[in-house]
């Protein structure tokens, strides 16, 4: 009988000890904390680096009208302007169709190449409950160089200038104001000029941004090719820049020594050379316009 | 006697264990920005909440990352440029209703409240006062009230670029359905 009597004091006097501590505590503690998922976003500020793809998609809805301007080379001189007299220019479209999948199309005025490409983002950087260290996204685009024919009385097949690049697109947001690429690459040409150029070229980009402000960053990325693959007068892409973002708008403005924006010519077909000063100056405008508005998530 | 006792005992714990306290997860936060540029709008439906009927005492919590925009764009730039969510996630608010001894939970009906406190957004804590009501109806606390917050009082910079399209004071909704918290 006392053992009992003692339990429950005991009991009742522990009970009052904890409903003491509850003041002074937040109410918010008595309902246990439900884990989520934090995604990273925004580790770049639009879906290019320079002229490579970032990890970064357009949101589900929304259509980007993309203009790409690369001036003339800057060793032209004063009589070109340094390069301002010429100019290469690219028009695309991008669209997200789900917040994973976006396409896109464009028409550069090098080649007056026509581009397609589908970018499909597999896993999404996250921290909490799922926890996943990289974003990563498989992108495969398709190009053609629609210039006339050299030799119009001969043979010619469109798909023998067809081109096609895969990549894996593997990318870390490291803090808020640093991100990292690694870009495994295969390009695939139908028809190559030269037997010793090959048809199935393999090169590793990398790429990065560093924020300077919260509207301000700087960019870069370069094109490792893999020796002996194609001819000697192309040289690996590194294009250096800033990305401006002003409301809707996404301006980079950029240094390259690519004159193509489009994977193929970038990666495979870059004639300048940095130490030779043949570097263009240029800029890609992004301008987003919000075609289906956003869906609320299911629960 | 020992059952007298164990009656006795069960009797207190039950009164220790009372309905007190309600709560929620998921209630929803709208704020509401309005110029003659653009009138932006975006909701958050996870707000967690706890409402302590004996002392008063209410609490709110939110992750800033849960706000929806119609534009995703908007939603982006509200978390990486303005309320920097990655710094500072949640936003709360820690306060008291005021003369809540005077509202009886155990009837239905719909009372004015004041609430005031503490609310803490991009880190920075400042004293708020608001309006509200609270409507018991079948069991549940519903817990409403609209007040208007100022960015710049929380040291969120809007740039001049997009001063006219983001207004100076926002409209901010509070709607709650609170269910007994039973520990």
């Amino acid at each position: 009988m006392k053992q009992i009597l003692a339990i429950a004091t005991l009991l009742l006097w522990s009970f009052s000890g904890n409903a003491q501590e509850e003041e002074g505590g937040s109410l918010l503690d008595l309902l246990e904390e439900e884990e989520t998922t934090n995604y990273a976003s925004a580790s770049f500020k639009t879906t290019r680096i320079i002229n490579a793809q970032s990890i970064e998609n357009v949101a589900e809805g929304v259509l980007d009208f993309k203009i790409s301007h690369r001036f003339g080379m800057l060793n032209a001189g004063a009589y070109e302007a340094f390069g301002l007299d010429n100019a290469t220019i690219r028009l695309g479209l991008d669209y997200g169709i789900t917040k994973n999948l976006m396409v896109g199309f464009g028409r550069s005025s090098w080649q007056k190449a026509l581009d397609g490409f589908v970018k499909y983002r597999i896993l999404r950087q996250s921290t909490g409950k799922r926890n996943m260290p990289i974003t990563l996204s498989v992108h495969s685009s398709i190009a053609v160089n629609m210039l006339r024919w050299a030799n119009p009385e001969r043979d010619n097949f469109l798909t023998s200038r067809l081109v096609y690049t895969h990549q894996v697109l593997i990318g870390r947001k490291i803090s808020s104001g640093t991100s990292i690429m690694l870009m495994p690459t295969l390009i695939h040409r139908n028809l190559v000029e030269t037997k010793a150029e090959k048809n199935d070229v393999y090169a590793l980009g990398i790429g990065g941004r560093q924020k300077l402000t919260k509207r301000l960053a700087l960019t870069g990325e370069y094109y490792y090719v893999l020796p002996d693959q194609i001819a000697d007068i192309y040289s690996n892409a590194l294009s250096l820049g800033i990305d401006i973002e002003t409301g809707g708008h996404v301006f980079q403005l950029h240094f390259t020594n690519s004159t193509a924006m489009i994977d193929k010519g970038v990666i495979t077909e870059t004639t300048g050379r940095w130490d030779k000063g043949d570097i263009h100056f240029g800029f890609n405008v992004s301008r987003v316009f919000t075609i289906r508005e956003q869906r609320r998530p299911k629960e | 006697m020992k059952t007298t006792l164990t009656v006795i005992f069960l009797s207190l714990a039950t009164f220790g264990f009372a309905q007190d306290k309600y709560f929620t997860r998921n209630g929803t936060i709208t704020f509401f920005s309005s110029t003659p540029a653009e009138d932006i709008q975006a909701q958050n439906f996870g707000v967690t909440s706890v409402l302590d009927i004996k002392s008063g005492d209410m609490e709110f919590s939110l992750l800033m990352k849960s706000f929806e925009f119609k534009k995703a764009l908007m939603q982006e730039h509200f978390n990486e440029n303005y309320v920097e969510s990655d710094k500072f996630p949640k936003a709360s608010f820690k306060g008291k209703v005021r003369d809540i001894s005077s509202i009886d939970f155990s009837k239905d009906g719909k009372h004015q409240v004041k609430v005031s406190g503490d609310m803490t957004l991009h880190g920075i804590t400042k004293p708020v006062t608001s309006d509200g009501t609270i409507e018991i109806k079948d069991g549940k606390v519903h817990a409403n009230s609209k007040l208007m917050i100022k960015p710049e009082d929380y040291g969120i910079e809007i740039p001049s670029v997009v001063r006219a399209n983001i207004a100076k004071e926002m409209e901010v909704t509070v709607n709650t359905t609170l269910d007994p918290l039973n520990r």
